[in-house]
């Protein structure tokens, strides 16, 4: 695929020998003035996990106060606390960050083809932001919390909270900052930076995701930056633009909120749609089926997810015509996403399929996706939405959605390009056994929580009816399998960070260019820029020769 | 960055390059777009940023409209529109600087027309912090500080005036970015590193300065203008 | 970013132009025209912003990639605006909630 000489063998000479990021420099200073792309996504990976484990250790919390209907475990204050942690962590600093942040890092200069990025000293930026915004968040939780929900509704964030709302409101907002110069520095890499030869239909279509997904924070983290300042001010100065009192519309907080949350649904979800291409294709041993679709299907969803954000506010006083116009679009966005399953579907159809634990998260993806998916046209449509908002419904869809799809096709890439980010291979059966305990906990965690919702289970509420206690208990077993089963990847791929075989450069002999390189690359990634001269996934033909 | 030398070909291509060349690129005009459609789509997203608080406040005008005309009455439009007049000068004298290091004057032209620059945008700060907003502090139109309005309409009025200092303020902030950025290109250019094969950071900052004008050609209409004034024959 | 070189001249005209729509659209304002004032009032800013960016900015000089983001930021500007005004202006639209009684009870009245 390129004019790279490089020995594209497994017997690589073991790694002490030659020079690569890894080692190419070392001390604590190497790493915090890093502006290589890899060590950056590196030092991301490490705080977006801190995160995660954070933002998980609220949920186990809620989830343990949940066995009984008039929960002792916390404080129903407490309570509130969590679950505005939970998701403004889950949210802000774990999912919008999560596979932009570290495999987009490290494999979007190595799939066009580049040294690094266009900015690596922005990039470097991005990550210090993205830490402040942690450290602010983390302030605010260990200062005594903020209960308002992650969505911040006004008059009650603005007006009535004693919480540490300000504190938490400008660690997003910083947040914000860390995330668009990640899309910038994306988007002008894909668009000024590809190799020789590598035109756009030829690109991966994991860069397709990328781009679409960097579109979105570009255009949409703006605008939740402007709200949370105005809130902020709101708070400070006791009076702001969504006070009543003086003519403001506290509805207008929610519409500029969402204008950005919505939108940012789809920066969590774009790109692992874009790490399921890889995957689908890789252990299929096919090309993906309608390239074409999948690569604009991409595009269709960063403009039209602009374009649906009123279908959260269908129940807050939007007037019905607005609402109307909301929900059509929002059944027309469900369109591309579903198009994109059809396609995987098609390409793994006759494809010559391996269960590798990458290949487990993908099949997982596609059933959890698609349910969530499904699960959200019952929302989108206003009757039902009436029923259905509030309620734990709600709380299952984006659960499926989140972390049936989002977490496991991050887990899935982790796996699939640990042994190029580290030069080292993980042990596949305890591999297939974490992906296997993750599905079943997931699945007993949330399934239930669908029922709740239609039987009528408001979310966000400490005590519930006695009636609903063995879904809610259910759902609390479910997630203790859950968090242990987050725990076996965390074990293993450390262990095998020291003790892992040395892998070759190519070990699942996948296409794209960043399998022409040793594991670990370079620094510099290609020691000459390659050239380009076939499309992507060129695996084998549908219903031809078969490798 | 590789902490080897490089292949024979690299070290031949770093000596051809020109000072300011960034290695992850592969020659200046690479680094030159690459950097343009970068600021630009910062740009972007300051025009979002901006633009929520355009859009909020299009969509108060539209449902209180008496309010918001009679707020507008109350603001000093001789001073706006020459704070207009002094924006559009930095921005000429902006893309003079510019132009200068484009045809190669000697930095001490390049100095000038940045100096100028950074005059006329504290020039700006200067009439609109000690005239216009002190004058609006003496008479007590200061939302959440020392509102004391009166007259008609006043919790419209109010809302208007929330508008007035968050919107002038945050272009304020971008101006005072701005004269930062300034300073630092004026050292720049007197270390000698603009001329006329490299002046992208002056480019990419014209860029910014020009929005932050842009900005302010909206704000000046639609806050001190549409506000029925001919009701009113001039404040 | 455009290797093309304006010419002063070209910056003093747009300079002056500049000048010349603000005093237009300051002198305007004393008018009374209506609705129309605010369509002026946007209209000459509009004119003065494309000024800046196709000069000042260099726009006219620049490849369709800028002139592609530069409209794509305006856009979508647009899209939050209309689709909130959407909502804002239309909430008093509603059916008032007698007709909704006189369904309920068409509708019970049904075998």
């Amino acid at each position: 695929m390129s004019t790279v000489v490089q020995p594209v063998d497994d017997l690589a000479p073991p790694e002490s020998s030659r020079v690569h990021y890894l080692n190419a420099k070392y001390g604590v200073r190497s790493w915090l003035l890093t502006t290589d792309h890899k060590r950056i996504a590196l030092l991301y990976l490490v705080s977006i996990t801190l995160m995660f484990f954070v933002g998980g250790a609220f949920a186990v919390l809620m989830r343990l106060h949940l066995i009984e209907p008039q929960g002792t475990l916390v404080e129903p204050d407490t309570y509130n606390k969590l679950f505005t942690l939970h998701g403004i962590i889950m949210i802000f600093f774990f999912l919008v960050p999560s596979i932009p942040a570290t495999l987009g890092n490290f494999l979007v200069p190595m799939m066009v083809g580049a040294r690094d990025l266009a900015f690596p000293k922005l990039n470097l930026l991005s990550w210090y932001i993205y830490v402040a915004g942690a450290i602010l968040a983390l302030y605010s939780a260990i200062a005594g919390g903020v209960d308002t929900g992650w969505t911040f509704y006004t008059p009650y964030s603005s007006t009535f909270s004693h919480t540490n709302v300000t504190a938490v409101a400008v660690g997003v907002f910083v947040m914000g900052f860390s995330s668009i110069l990640t899309g910038l520095n994306f988007i002008v890499t894909i668009h000024k930076m590809r190799a020789p030869g590598l035109t756009w239909f030829r690109l991966p279509l994991f860069l397709w995701a990328i781009y679409a997904t960097s579109i979105i924070m570009i255009l949409g983290t703006p605008v939740i930056a402007i709200t949370l300042f105005l809130l902020g001010l709101e708070r400070l100065l006791h009076i702001g633009i969504f006070d009543p009192a003086i003519g403001g519309d506290p509805i207008l907080f929610q519409h500029l909120f969402w204008f950005y949350s919505h939108p940012a649904v789809y920066i969590m979800i774009l790109p692992a749609m874009g790490v399921m291409s890889e995957l689908i294709t890789c252990f299929s041993r096919k090309r993906i089926f309608g390239y074409g679709f999948v690569a604009f299907s991409s595009m269709a969803i960063a403009v039209i997810s602009f374009l649906v954000w009123g279908h959260h506010m269908f129940v807050t006083g939007q007037s019905i015509y607005a609402a109307l116009i909301f929900s059509v679009l929002s059944f027309l966005v469900a369109i591309p996403s579903a198009i994109k399953v059809f396609n995987w579907m098609a390409t793994i159809y006759q494809g010559s399929i391996s269960y590798q634990a990458p290949m487990l998260y993908a099949l997982g993806f596609i059933g959890l996706f698609t349910m969530g998916g499904l699960t959200g046209l019952f929302l989108a449509s206003l009757a039902t939405d009436v029923h259905l908002n509030g309620t734990y419904f709600i709380v299952a869809h984006f659960h499926y959605i989140m972390v049936g799809g989002t977490v496991m096709a991050y887990l899935g890439g982790i796996h699939f390009w640990w042994p190029k980010i580290t030069g080292r291979m993980y042990p596949d059966g305890w591999a297939r056994f974490g992906a296997l305990v993750i599905f079943v906990g997931f699945n007993l965690t949330f399934f239930p929580q669908f029922m709740l919702g239609y039987l009528g289970m408001p979310r966000r509420y400490a005590v519930y009816p006695v009636e609903f206690q063995v879904l809610n208990v259910m759902s609390s077993a479910g997630a203790s399998i859950l968090g242990i089963g987050y725990l076996i990847p965390l074990i293993y791929l450390a262990w095998s960070m020291r003790y892992g075989p040395p892998a070759g450069p190519n070990p699942w002999k996948a296409k794209g260019l960043e399998w022409q390189t040793p594991s670990p690359p370079p620094t510099e990634n290609f020691p000459e820029i390659p050239v380009v001269t076939e499309d992507a996934y060129e695996y084998a033909k549908p219903g031809g020769h078969r490798e | 960055m590789p902490n080897r030398e490089g292949t024979v070909s690299e070290m031949a291509a770093h000596s051809a390059h020109p000072p300011g060349f960034a290695h992850q690129f592969e020659d200046m005009g690479q680094q030159r777009e690459a950097g343009s459609l970068g600021m630009w789509l910062f740009l972007v997203t300051e025009i979002m940023f901006f633009g929520g608080m355009f859009a909020s406040y299009i969509i108060y005008r539209a449902l209180h409209l008496p309010a918001f005309e009679t707020g507008s009455r109350l603001l000093n439009v001789r001073l706006g529109a020459a704070n207009t007049g002094v924006l559009i000068a930095s921005s000429l004298t902006m893309a003079l600087a510019i132009h200068a290091a484009q045809v190669g004057k000697r930095k001490g032209t390049i100095i000038f027309y940045l100096l100028l620059t950074m005059i006329l945008g504290a020039a700006f700060l200067g009439l609109k912090f000690t005239f216009e907003w002190h004058q609006d502090w003496i008479e007590g139109l200061v939302p959440g500080l020392n509102w004391a309005y009166s007259g008609p309409h006043a919790p419209g009025v109010e809302l208007f005036f929330c508008f007035y200092f968050f919107m002038t303020g945050l272009h304020a902030l971008h101006m005072i970015v701005g004269i930062g950025i300034l300073t630092v290109l004026i050292a720049m250019a007197g270390r000698g590193r603009f001329n006329d094969q490299y002046y992208a950071p002056l480019e990419i900052t014209g860029l910014y300065w020009h929005f932050v004008d842009i900005v302010w050609i909206f704000l000046f209409p639609l806050l001190y203008l549409i506000g029925g004034r001919y009701a009113m024959g001039g404040h | 970013m455009s290797e093309h070189i304006v010419p002063v001249r070209i910056y003093i005209a747009v300079f002056l132009a500049l000048l010349i729509l603000t005093g237009l659209t300051t002198w305007v304002a004393f008018i009374d025209l209506g609705s129309m004032n605010t369509v002026a009032a946007l209209a000459i800013a509009v004119t003065k912003m494309l000024l800046v960016i196709l000069f000042f900015m260099h726009v006219k000089y620049s490849p369709g990639l800028t002139r592609l983001v530069v409209l794509a930021g305006f856009f979508w500007l647009a899209i939050l605006v209309a689709l909130t005004l959407a909502d804002e202006l239309t909430r008093g639209w509603t059916q008032k909630p007698e007709t909704w009684s006189v369904l309920l009870l068409t509708v019970r009245g049904l075998p």
